[in-house]
């Protein structure tokens, strides 16, 4: 039996989509709103690390990186502002990117001009992933740069390269919190409602699984030690929140050997305190950024198959 | 030529079946009405015509292609107005026609010479750079047509387009939608549940009762098959006098003389006695007021072939 292609490229308007759903995520308010806060938090704690910074000039080699992770004051680091701000953000752009057209009524007429249905979709998330990344790339880019003119330091090579990989785990975090939000926004008629069951998904992730893991991990650990800990730690990246912190940590703490359980066998031998090459952190982060990114395809895929089927009958 | 073509069409949901092997076929340039009651199966059969809805059974060609297996074709010739038309409220009445266009795969020029042709066609030029969100219910309706008239498409699929419109903007829509057979050459199939304004704008019609289509053709074809050949003749004199012996002697035609109202007369006769009539009654000596020749109505046909329907079912 002959399969049967579809005719024309699947792909055809997604250029076209792409650009309407970037203009419209990057003109509107809720976006510029949300821009503008982590703006102020970043510039909060990264000024904060920059003066406590300024005594160490001279002895730390990774000092633009410490930027990211350092707090004081009882202001959070970079990196806790980013863990907090970039999921809200995601959900913003995703909460109603599907339940809007049905709303507003516009489906019926999207869908007849000469498209097909899964354009719309992947034009949705490509418009909210660029809008993320460049967002994302522009405080990056401030932060190294106020950095080094507050600190007088230039980055080495390798720093950028750990501050590029920092860069790329914070927006796959953001696209599977846009995408969990899209397949809210696909489920619920009601843009409330989808936007409250993300939040309520994400808050789930950051506070209370974590807990749940360890919990789980010491009742299936019981009396062996090494399981119970190897399953907390595994349990525990079911949240992304924990992928995400645990990933930047590696990165941007070259000092970080192992995220996973370490034996003291293990360590034997080993030079204490002395910094990962480059090329070894990327490979403690990549399994984390791989879970990202096979977390947002098998969400993406669920939004997919609900949205494909659905009438659109309004 | 047939461009569209629906045979044994049928769609099932658990628990209802809401298009009942329906078949019927749409020729070139003419206006086709699908007429029923809410509910009756219309907008669904539209849905199935377009390829936005899977039917359960039966098949639907548009322009010799199928609506399932190749969308994007049918897709470029079919323009839709859906029964409850929405645009993006936050831009302009033109981003949101460019949008649309941008599909079409034209360059910009061409789209913008298309749209503002469009809107000079509906009177809507001078809003082109107002956001949506400032438009009325009969603007935005205008707005969906003028979408269609950028689109150039072979057929234009319209779903009940004159719903919530006041009656001096539906004899404007019937006259757009008239325009659209004749100057712009398209084919039109558009769905309503009023029946008189289907009858002035339509060439033939399909009609709906829960998910059958009970009858389809041509209005006045349609009468004859329903109430046969016979001509209704309306008399009406000024005085309420006895006449029903003198019409129904007037002429070997006569087939029934039915009195409603005074000195108004309701002459069923197998051809058109008019001027015999006119001319008996003024010999007699009595003045007349009005004589008129009537046609059925849509209402009447389509509550005659109702009841068969329903009779049908009964006795089945």
């Amino acid at each position: 039996m002959q399969r049967q292609q579809r005719e024309g490229s699947a792909l055809t308007g997604l250029w076209v989509v792409f650009r309407k759903e970037l203009e419209d995520f990057t003109g509107s308010i809720k976006l510029m709103v949300l821009a503008v806060l982590i703006l102020l938090t970043a510039a909060a704690s990264v000024s904060i690390a920059a003066v406590t910074l300024k005594n160490y000039v001279e002895e730390d080699q990774f000092l633009l990186l410490s930027l990211f992770t350092l707090s004081g004051n009882s202001v959070p680091s970079f990196l806790s502002f980013m863990s907090f701000l970039v999921p809200l953000t995601a959900i913003a752009l995703g909460f109603d990117a599907i339940n809007s057209e049905f709303q507003n009524r516009t489906l019926g007429r999207i869908l007849s001009q000469p498209i097909y249905r899964d354009v719309l979709l992947f034009g949705k998330a490509l418009g909210a992933l660029a809008a993320m990344a460049l967002i994302l790339l522009v405080l990056w880019l401030l932060v190294l740069g106020c950095g080094m003119w507050f600190l007088g330091v230039a980055p080495t090579g390798e720093q950028i390269g750990r501050a590029f990989v920092f860069y790329l785990v914070t927006l796959l975090y953001g696209a599977l919190w846009f995408t969990i939000a899209m397949v809210c926004s696909i489920i619920t008629n009601n843009a409330a409602a989808s936007a409250l069951i993300s939040i309520a998904i994400w808050l789930f992730t950051m506070i209370f699984w974590p807990i749940i893991a360890q919990v789980l991990a010491s009742a299936i650990g019981g009396n062996d030690a090494y399981l119970g800990a190897t399953m907390q730690v595994n349990l525990a990246r079911i949240s992304p929140f924990v992928l995400y912190s645990q990933a930047s940590v590696a990165i941007l703490n070259p000092t970080t050997r192992s995220l996973g359980v370490v034996l003291f066998y293990q360590m034997d031998g080993a030079l204490g305190g002395s910094p990962l090459p480059f090329w070894q952190s990327f490979l403690l982060v990549l399994p984390h950024m791989a879970a990202f990114v096979a977390s947002v395809i098998v969400w993406f895929i669920i939004g997919y198959r609900l949205f494909l089927r659905r009438e659109i009958r309004m | 030529m047939s461009v569209i073509d629906v045979q044994h069409l049928c769609k099932v949901y658990p628990g209802k079946v809401a298009v009942d092997d329906i078949s019927f076929s749409l020729n070139e340039g003419e206006i086709f009405g699908l007429l029923g009651p809410n509910g009756s199966g219309k907008t669904t059969t539209i849905l199935m015509v377009l390829g936005l809805l899977e039917p359960t059974a039966g098949s639907v060609t548009v322009l010799g292609k199928s609506p399932l297996r190749s969308p994007l074709e049918v897709k470029r010739l079919v323009g839709y107005l859906p029964d409850t038309v929405g645009f993006y409220d936050n831009l302009t009445l033109f981003e949101n026609l460019d949008y649309t266009a941008s599909f079409l795969g034209l360059d910009a020029e061409e789209r913008e010479k298309r749209i503002n042709e469009a809107f000079a066609v509906m009177h809507l030029g001078d809003r082109a750079h107002m956001k949506v969100k400032t438009l009325s219910h009969g603007l935005k309706q205008r707005l969906g047509l003028a979408e269609i008239l950028v689109k150039q498409p072979r057929i234009a699929i319209l779903d009940e387009p004159t719903q919530g419109l006041d009656p001096s903007s539906i004899n404007e829509f019937l006259d757009l939608i008239r325009s659209f057979r004749d100057e712009h050459h398209m084919t039109v199939l558009f769905s309503s549940h009023q029946l008189v304004q289907a009858q002035e704008v339509c060439d033939r019609v399909g009609l709906f009762s829960n998910g059958n289509l009970i009858e389809y053709g041509s209005v006045p074809e349609l009468s004859e098959k329903e109430f046969g050949t016979n001509k209704l003749i309306s008399i009406t004199l000024d005085k309420d006098e006895p006449v029903e012996a003198i019409l129904t002697a007037a002429s070997p035609d006569v087939v029934k003389v039915t009195k409603e109202g005074p000195g108004s007369w309701l002459v069923e006769s197998r051809s058109d006695i008019r001027a015999l009539l006119v001319k008996l009654l003024v010999d007699k000596g009595l003045n007349i007021t009005s004589v008129q020749l009537k046609t059925h109505s849509l209402d009447d046909i389509y509550d005659a072939c109702y009841k068969e329907v329903q009779h049908a079912e009964t006795t089945a």
